[in-house]
């Protein structure tokens, strides 16, 4: 890990939320964590354990109800210029083409639309869709789109890269190209991850750590540093003897928080 | 096309053997004949529908006196007078001039109406939808205002602005302006929270978010209310000047109405029918620039 200031560091966050029906809603409950610069950090946890919450917060979309986020140092009060945002649903805009959407980032922040377009141009290229600039995302597969919501994203140069289960509705083959892609643009912007993943093998396939949320209200119940050397290919890596141990013991962890929130959803069900 | 040669992309060579061309060939000639019997039968039914009209008010009729026939053409028109009408207007001119100036005038006040109420909608809309404060303020005057039946203020414009154009260009937007505010309204609420996010880390300013999401998005909604209002916008004229006018089809219609011309009414219907078929289309092609980036839009059945 690198000394000196922390890129994330969230110190006795609780977050409430106010539900339709008046009543308050804890999502995270004194939650710490600190995320070094460069680190490339796994959040595991049940549905519906605030790992999207956390996300929200650190981006400053959301923000806490008790304790402190901050982003290299500064408390975040808005929408930081360093964030990256990948959504679990496609939201690139489906109004426009995908040089427009990928141009979108620097053009919101007042570059001029040439200039915006060749950066744009360069992005398209790096993620595999030269040729398909004027597609809209109709026109896409889902890989496609998530490509465009990749180089959307990183063409800002986000020092920290926040990601919400972006595969996840991948299907198998084009989700394990999509995540080398991803380690591979990655190495090469030293930005900070967190990568939310409800799937414990792509966590540990991806990161340099893996965290373990518990159910919900959520707060960390464990941490695993991964040490598989890199570069790493996401479709091998799991046959590895020290892949199948981290993820037995990581597991058994998480097994515990899953079957809680089943039991309550099944609750729900029947009440 | 020939699926040979578009080699896209998206649209990889595709191997097609004699029997898939064989296949093709026979769908284009069902589809071909299916369009060929639909024309037929519209035709006919047409045929039957004027030829029924023309033969009820015809059979049975002795003499000057009409009150003999099966329908009477005094009360009901007549196919062929509604023709006779129609030449007369465009040969001789209408009672209040020539008959293109009467369609121009309808026309303009309905245009007008129709880009002003459109306009005040969406703005008023999108600042509504996008303020909850003000929605909450001004939500039980609006729905008030939506039920009464607005025709009735057509009177007061007639009274306060004249026998001119003005009124029944308020009268026009004061009906196009509701049904394009609910929609706009509706069409920013409805903006999907996750595009908003995305646009808001990406760098967008509130302008650049209502100019590039919270607009584009709504925009299907609107689009889909000019199909309505326009027509209401035309309703706006026609009633404007039926309430008093100098010009325009809706006081050919109050004219006829005056001398007892049933053809007459008929005639101007028939003309303002043409009117609103042929601004359909536009909306349409309006709507076909505006939305080329949505896959299948949801259209309304055509006929």
């Amino acid at each position: 890990m690198t000394s000196g200031t922390p890129a994330i560091e969230l110190q006795g966050v609780t977050k409430r939320f106010v539900a339709p029906t008046g009543k308050s809603f804890t999502a995270l409950r004194d939650l710490n964590l600190t995320i070094a610069a460069g680190e490339f950090v796994a959040v595991v946890g049940p549905t519906g354990c605030g790992k999207s919450t956390t996300l929200a917060l650190i981006s400053g979309l959301e923000a806490p109800s008790v304790g402190t986020v901050r982003v290299f140092g500064e408390p975040v009060k808005s929408v930081g210029r360093s964030v990256g945002y990948v959504f679990q649903r496609d939201a690139v805009f489906p109004w426009k083409n995908v040089l427009d959407n990928v141009a979108m980032g620097p053009r919101f922040r007042g570059v001029d639309t040439g200039e915006a377009n060749t950066e744009a141009r360069q992005w398209i290229q790096r993620v595999g869709l030269e040729g398909f600039e004027r597609y809209y995302p109709h026109q896409l597969s889902g890989g496609m789109r998530k490509r465009v919501a990749l180089a959307q994203t990183l063409i800002n140069h986000p020092k920290i890269l926040l990601m919400d289960e972006p595969f996840s509705a991948l299907d198998v083959q084009t989700r394990a190209l999509m995540e080398n892609e991803l380690l591979d643009l990655w190495s090469s912007t030293g930005a900070s991850v967190v990568f939310v993943t409800h799937d414990l093998e792509e966590a540990i396939g991806m990161a340099d750590r893996v965290v373990v949320i518990t159910a919900g209200p959520g707060t960390i119940k464990g941490t695993y540093r991964v040490d598989l050397p890199r570069p790493r290919n996401i479709a091998e890596i799991r046959f590895q003897p020290r892949f199948i141990e981290l993820y037995e013991e990581i597991w058994n962890d998480l097994r515990d928080e899953v079957l809680v929130s089943y039991e309550r959803s099944k609750h729900r069900v029947a009440s | 096309m020939n699926a040979r040669s578009t080699a896209s992309p998206l649209n990889p060579v595709v191997q097609r053997d004699a029997a898939a061309e064989d296949f093709d060939a026979e769908r284009a000639r069902a589809r071909q004949r299916r369009r060929v019997l639909v024309q037929i039968l519209r035709i006919a039914l047409a045929i039957f529908i004027v030829g029924t009209w023309e033969a009820t008010t015809r059979i049975g009729c002795h003499g000057p006196d009409s009150g003999t026939c099966v329908v009477d053409p005094f009360f009901f028109g007549q196919p062929s007078g509604i023709w006779a009408q129609l030449v007369r207007w465009v040969q001789v001119g209408t009672a209040q001039g020539p008959l293109w100036e009467q369609i121009v005038t309808t026309l303009e006040e309905t245009v007008a109406g129709f880009a002003i109420g459109v306009v005040l909608g969406i703005i008023f809309g999108v600042l509504l939808g996008r303020n909850r404060l003000l929605a909450d303020v001004m939500g039980p005057y609006i729905k008030g205002m939506n039920a009464m039946p607005r025709v009735v203020l057509g009177s007061i414009f007639t009274i306060a602005l004249g026998l001119e154009m003005p009124s029944k260009i308020a009268l026009a937007v004061v009906l196009v302006f509701f049904v394009v505010f609910f929609n706009a309204f509706q069409g920013v609420r409805e903006v999907d929270r996750d595009l908003l996010a995305n646009a808001r880390i990406l760098g967008a300013s509130q302008g650049q978010l209502s100019r590039h999401v919270i607009l584009p998005s709504a925009l299907s909604w609107i689009l889909a209310s000019l199909h309505t209002s326009f027509g209401f916008a035309l309703v706006g004229a026609i009633v404007g000047e039926y309430l008093g006018a100098r010009k325009g089809i809706g006081l050919m219609i109050a004219t006829a109405q005056g001398t007892f011309n049933a053809n007459g009414v008929f005639a101007a219907m028939l003309i303002l029918a043409i009117l609103a078929i042929l601004a359909e289309a536009l909306v349409t092609r309006l709507e076909d620039f505006l939305i080329k980036w949505r896959p299948n839009a949801i259209t309304e059945v055509t006929i």
